[in-house]
Formats: structure tokens, C-alpha cells, sequence
């Protein structure tokens, strides 16, 4: 008997079964006769092909290994060289520094000048501006959607809505970063009288557009695993629509959101071309959602390109790479923690 | 009690406008997106477009070399990608044991992949794969000369199929969580092992999930531009990437290089605004087909599961 080759031609599932079924009726028929060989033993290539699955599956956990060993290499010198610490220490990075023609200790990042100054604090909160405008954005915007989408949209609507959404998603984040440099900043210069035309909030907005699809997306796998008997139990008590969804339905569903957010948040922090393109690359520390802003990953791209391979500024950028490693794998493993806890109260398999 | 069913349709009609909005600023801000860049890009867009190479400093010309680069790119970054992440899909979903250490650190590093920022990926293309590696084969094999350790097509190549491994791997395993059960079993009743029921019954019924794996990493390799700005994109080269150790130049890459570092932007713009639109063309054709092939998939298996 030949092993079983699947009809690699389309035809429906149900027939493919039906077809199944024969096959098995006359299989057993032809095994209940005394045979001598159920069939010819596998090519000895299966083997080996078997094994490897495991090998190579362990590529992913490899690739996440290497990945955080090989810039935390990069980053080590900032520890241990002392060349390194003529111009810069992790101390000297984190805490206020008294430059000469300063009024006083501060934190700066300027490592392309006479003296370089290394302070990381403009750049973390360079980061944490343009993030919190981006989250300030998506999470109304995804989140409302998802419970526009799941709750009030027609089949037809859904069908047409859904797709679209995704397809935002898939627009490269490099033509979001032309967009806002050439269209949005232009137009809220415009509209608001400002002075810089690159800033925080431009690029905070453009950052919303690469998230909101992502939040949309897992809030509304979130509201729509939630068990109809919530909803009927709600309903039957007497609740109006809106209160159904926004007492009962989004509570149930937050665990879901929280890691929809989370995600987002992950992806705001790491985002490189957008904010390389849009925020004025300026490492400016003020309260101003309005002025030019620098963010660590936009450091990294825009500074690596002209460093002196294994100098100070190398190591501290791979430094800065470490940094937002560490900082978005820890935001995406309690996300994912979330998703999976998420999973599990309501009954689905992982 | 009509005060509390005023309360009730008041809170409806305010819930429904509101999420209503919502979705129409989406629905309008990626209108306004692919408005904008049509009636700036379309001008410029034509077959020639398409097949010169550019001229004039990027002002006049096309961008052909681009789009050769890109899909040369995309070529290895696929044949790296796809036999990993469907092995690594295969393993997970067939042969791993659910509650295994092993099998939720494999999962963990997959989620965690995905989120890894892209600069991080440039940074780890430039230390393992061009430094390490390529410096390692050019010791090894080239006396000292720099051959492979430096930016280099097959290096961009393999950081992007390291960063789409995640694309792949859970599209895979949504496409072999779509095989009935009954498939493997009778398939394994006739005398098949299970390696041969995996190769011969399972995988081509999973194809659709493959294909669009394939087709939404080949989307993030043709748009990504953070992991290839330091392991082997270029603004502009002379020739095209025709070894693996040549530069190539890349559509996002061009995209972004034209918008922030042209010497005179208001020239580069009709250029700029069409690179875009091949850009932004190609991705919409990619992401809409993997969706039809997805959506096709998943009408299969609600048909299945009966």
C-alpha cells in the first residue's frame, strides 16, 4: 500500500473526507486478508528530516539569544574599557553632568562636539513624549473601533472594515514617516502656529497610525471571545445596550485590551523610522509637546552611520540598543502574559 | 420609567457615534494617506519609471535599481525564512508536547521576536552577521580581506528573514491548526509514520497558511528600512546587485533617503511621491492577497470542522 498522498488539486473538504472513508473501508479490507507488508519502510532522509524539525525550532529562541548577546557585546566596553571611560561611564550617562559654559549640572546628549556629553536622560524622554502622544491617540481610536466593529457593525460592514484596518497595518513605516513629514507637519504648523515643524506631537501622531491596527486588532479578538451569556445575562437584567458593553463587555474584555496596549506600547517605544523621520531630531528635554525631539531608537539610526567602529560613541549606541531590548521584551512578555491568563479565564486553547 | 429608557437610548445613540467616529477617523486617515501620495506619485508613475535607473542627481529617471534590490532582498530573505519558520511551525504544532519547559520557551521567543525593535535588528545584523560572521569568513577564508564583513545583500537578507521568522511561524501554525484531525488519523490508520503523514497530508492542505506567511513577511521585507540602513542599503550605486556581497539599493530605503536628505527637496518631490506610490502599491497588493488567501482558508475550515 502506497503511503496516503494527499489531493494536492482544490477540492472541498467534505468530499476529500467521503474519499477518505472509502479509502479506509477498502484499507482495512485488504489488512483483515493476511498480508506480509503493510507497505515499504519510510526513506532513511525522514529520519533525519524528523530530527532537524527540533533543531530548527530552536531557531527562534536562538535567534533571540544572539540577538541580545550580540548588541550587548557590542555594549560591553562601556562597562569594562578603560579607553572608554575617558569619555564616557555609565555613571557620567545617567546622572547630571556640569558641562564648562554651563550655568549648571545637566543632562545633555552631544556626543559630536569638542567635549561629548553622553546624557541618556533627553533621549528616554524624547521617547516617553512621542509615546505617550502616540498611546494618547490609538487607544481611544483602536480601542473604540474594536467595540464599533464587534458590537454595532453589520457582517457586511465588518467585512469591508476589518481588511482595511489590517491594511493600515501594512503600510510600511517608512511612508508614515514621509507622511507626516511632508503632509502632517506642514499641516499642524499651519494650524497651530508653531514654531517647529518637526516635533513630539507630529511624530506622536504618526506613531498613532502604526498602532492603532494592532490595538484594533486584539481588542477585537478580546471583545468578541468574551461569553455571549455576559451579554444575555446583562440584557435579560434589564441593561441598555451601552451599558451592557461599556459595564460588562470591556471589563470582561480588558485583560485582552490591557495586552492590545501593551503591545502598542512596545511597538511605540521601538518604532525607528517615523520618529527618525518627523521629530525633529533634536535632543531637546522640555515639558513642550511642541518642540523637536530626539528618541532612543532615532539616536541609534541616525548616529551609527558616522561612528568610529569600537570607539565610545559605538559602544554607548549599542548600549542604547540594549536598553530598548531589555525595555520592549519586558513590555511584550507582560503583554503576552496578559494574552495567555486572557486565553486561559475564558476557556481557549493556546 | 421613561427617564431611565431616555437614559438608556441617550447612552446608546452617544455610544454607537462615538465608536462610529472612531472608526470613521481610521477609515479617513488611511484615505487621506493613499489619496495624497496617489495625486502626488501618479504624475511621475509610467513603464519607464518602473525600468530606468535614476538620473539628474534622483530628480528625473526612475527607480528600477530600487526595485531590483528590493526584490533580490526579498528573493533570500524568503528562501532563508520560509523552511525555518514552517519547521519551526511544524514542530510546534505536531510533534511538541503542549506543556513541555521547552515548547513554552519556544513560544515565548517567538512572541518576543516580534517585538523586538527593527533598529535592534540593524544593530544585531551588524554585530553577528556582518562582524562576527562575515568578519569570521573573511579570516578564515580571505586572508584578512574584507569580502563578507561588511554591509553586504546576503547579510540584509538574513537580518530580515530573522526579523519575518514570527510572520511565518504563526501563520503556519494557523493554517495546520485548519487540517481536520481526521486527515492525520487516516492517514496514520493506512500504515503512514507520522513524518510521512506530516509531508504528504498535512503540508499541502496547510499551504494556504504558508502562502501567507510568505506573502506578509515578503510585505515587512519590502517596506522595513530600520534593519537594512546599516547591513547593506545604499543610496546609489553604479551597478546592480548581482553577488551577494554587493550593496543593493531598496525601495523603503529610497524612500527615506529622498525625504531627508535630498539637497533640493521641492526637485526630489515628483520622484519621492512616486517611489512611494510603487511602494505603497506593492504592499497593498500583498496584504490584500495574503487576506483573500487567509480568508479563503478559513471559509475552508468552517466548512471542515461540520
Amino acid at each position: 500500500m502506497r503511503p496516503l498522498k494527499a489531493d494536492s488539486r482544490a477540492k472541498p473538504q467534505v468530499h476529500l473526507q467521503q474519499e477518505l472513508r472509502d479509502k479506509v473501508i477498502v484499507a482495512a479490507h485488504a489488512v483483515a486478508a493476511p498480508v506480509k507488508h503493510i507497505g515499504k519502510p519510510p526513506p532513511a532522509w525522514h529520519a533525519f528530516a524528523e530530527a532537524s524539525l527540533r533543531v530548527v525550532a530552536m531557531s527562534a529562541i536562538a535567534a533571540v539569544v544572539l540577538i541580545f548577546a550580540f548588541v550587548a557585546k557590542e555594549a560591553l566596553p562601556l562597562l569594562f574599557s578603560s579607553s572608554v571611560h575617558k569619555e564616557v561611564t555609565l555613571r557620567t550617562m545617567w546622572t547630571a553632568q556640569q558641562w564648562p559654559g554651563y550655568d549648571a549640572a545637566d543632562h545633555i546628549w552631544q556626543p559630536v562636539s569638542e567635549i561629548p556629553k553622553y546624557g541618556i536622560w533627553p533621549l528616554i524622554f524624547g521617547t516617553f513624549k512621542v509615546s505617550i502622544v502616540a498611546m494618547l491617540v490609538a487607544i481611544p481610536l483602536g480601542v473604540g473601533a474594536a467595540v464599533y466593529v464587534s458590537q454595532y457593525a453589520s457582517g457586511r460592514a465588518r467585512e469591508i472594515i476589518k481588511p482595511t484596518i489590517e491594511l493600515l497595518a501594512g503600510v510600511p513605516s517608512v511612508v508614515l514617516g514621509f507622511f507626516a513629514l511632508m503632509v502632517m507637519a506642514t499641516w499642524l504648523q499651519s494650524w497651530l502656529g508653531l514654531e517647529s515643524r518637526l516635533n513630539a506631537l507630529v511624530a506622536g501622531f504618526a506613531l498613532s497610525f502604526a498602532i492603532i491596527p494592532l490595538i484594533f486588532t486584539i481588542s477585537e479578538e478580546a471583545l468578541g471571545a468574551v461569553p455571549r451569556s455576559y451579554v444575555e445575562a446583562s440584557t435579560a437584567l434589564g441593561a441598555a445596550r451601552w451599558q451592557t458593553i461599556v459595564r460588562v463587555l470591556v471589563p470582561a474584555a480588558s485583560p485582552g485590551i490591557a495586552a492590545a496596549v501593551a503591545l502598542g506600547l512596545g511597538r511605540a517605544v521601538g518604532e525607528t523610522m517615523i520618529v527618525l523621520m518627523a521629530s525633529g531630531n533634536a535632543a531637546i528635554t522640555s515639558l513642550s509637546f511642541v518642540e523637536s525631539v530626539r528618541t532612543l531608537s532615532a539616536t541609534i539610526a541616525a548616529e551609527l552611520a558616522e561612528v568610529v567602529f569600537g570607539g565610545a560613541h559605538y559602544t554607548v549606541l549599542f548600549f542604547l540598543g540594549t536598553v530598548l531590548f531589555v525595555t520592549t521584551f519586558g513590555i511584550n512578555l507582560l503583554g503576552d502574559y496578559a494574552i495567555v491568563r486572557m486565553k486561559k479565564s475564558l476557556g481557549v486553547s493556546t | 420609567m421613561a427617564s431611565r429608557q431616555w437614559r438608556g437610548r441617550v447612552g446608546d445613540a452617544a455610544l454607537v457615534i462615538s465608536t462610529g467616529a472612531a472608526t470613521l477617523l481610521v477609515l479617513v486617515i488611511l484615505a487621506i494617506l493613499v489619496i495624497d501620495v496617489v495625486r502626488g506619485g501618479s504624475a511621475r508613475l509610467s513603464w519607464g519609471f518602473l525600468t530606468k535607473a535614476p538620473t539628474e542627481g534622483m530628480t528625473a529617471g526612475g527607480v528600477f535599481p530600487a526595485i531590483f534590490g528590493t526584490v533580490a532582498m526579498v528573493i533570500l530573505m524568503t528562501i532563508a525564512v520560509v523552511p525555518a519558520g514552517v519547521a519551526t511551525a511544524i514542530y510546534l504544532h505536531e510533534y511538541a508536547d503542549r506543556q513541555a519547559p521547552l515548547t513554552r520557551i519556544i513560544r515565548i521567543a517567538v512572541n518576543n521576536l516580534a517585538g523586538v525593535p527593527s533598529i535592534v535588528f540593524g544593530l544585531f545584523g551588524l554585530g553577528f552577521f556582518i562582524q562576527f560572521l562575515g568578519g569570521g569568513i573573511d579570516k578564515l577564508f580571505f586572508g584578512g580581506n574584507k569580502v563578507l564583513g561588511q554591509p553586504a545583500l546576503i547579510w540584509a537578507s538574513l537580518t530580515m528573514a530573522v526579523l519575518t521568522l514570527p510572520v511565518v511561524i504563526v501563520a503556519t501554525e494557523e493554517s495546520l491548526r485548519t487540517v481536520p484531525r481526521e486527515l492525520r488519523e487516516a492517514s496514520l490508520a493506512l500504515g503512514a509514520t507520522k513524518f510521512q503523514t506530516v509531508l504528504n497530508v498535512v503540508l499541502p492542505q496547510a499551504t494556504p497558511g504558508i502562502l501567507t506567511g510568505t506573502i506578509l513577511a515578503i510585505s515587512r521585507g519590502a517596506g522595513e528600512v530600520a534593519p537594512i540602513l546599516f547591513t547593506g542599503a545604499a543610496y546609489y550605486l553604479p551597478h546592480l546587485p548581482w553577488h551577494p556581497n554587493n550593496q543593493f539599493m531598496h525601495l523603503g530605503y529610497h524612500v527615506y533617503v529622498l525625504a531627508t536628505q535630498s539637497p533640493d527637496v521641492d526637485a526630489a518631490k515628483p520622484i519621492l511621491y512616486s517611489t512611494v506610490l510603487v511602494l505603497l502599491a506593492v504592499t497593498f497588493v500583498l496584504n490584500l492577497s495574503a487576506f483573500v488567501v487567509r480568508s479563503r482558508m478559513r471559509h475552508r475550515f468552517a466548512g471542515a470542522s461540520a
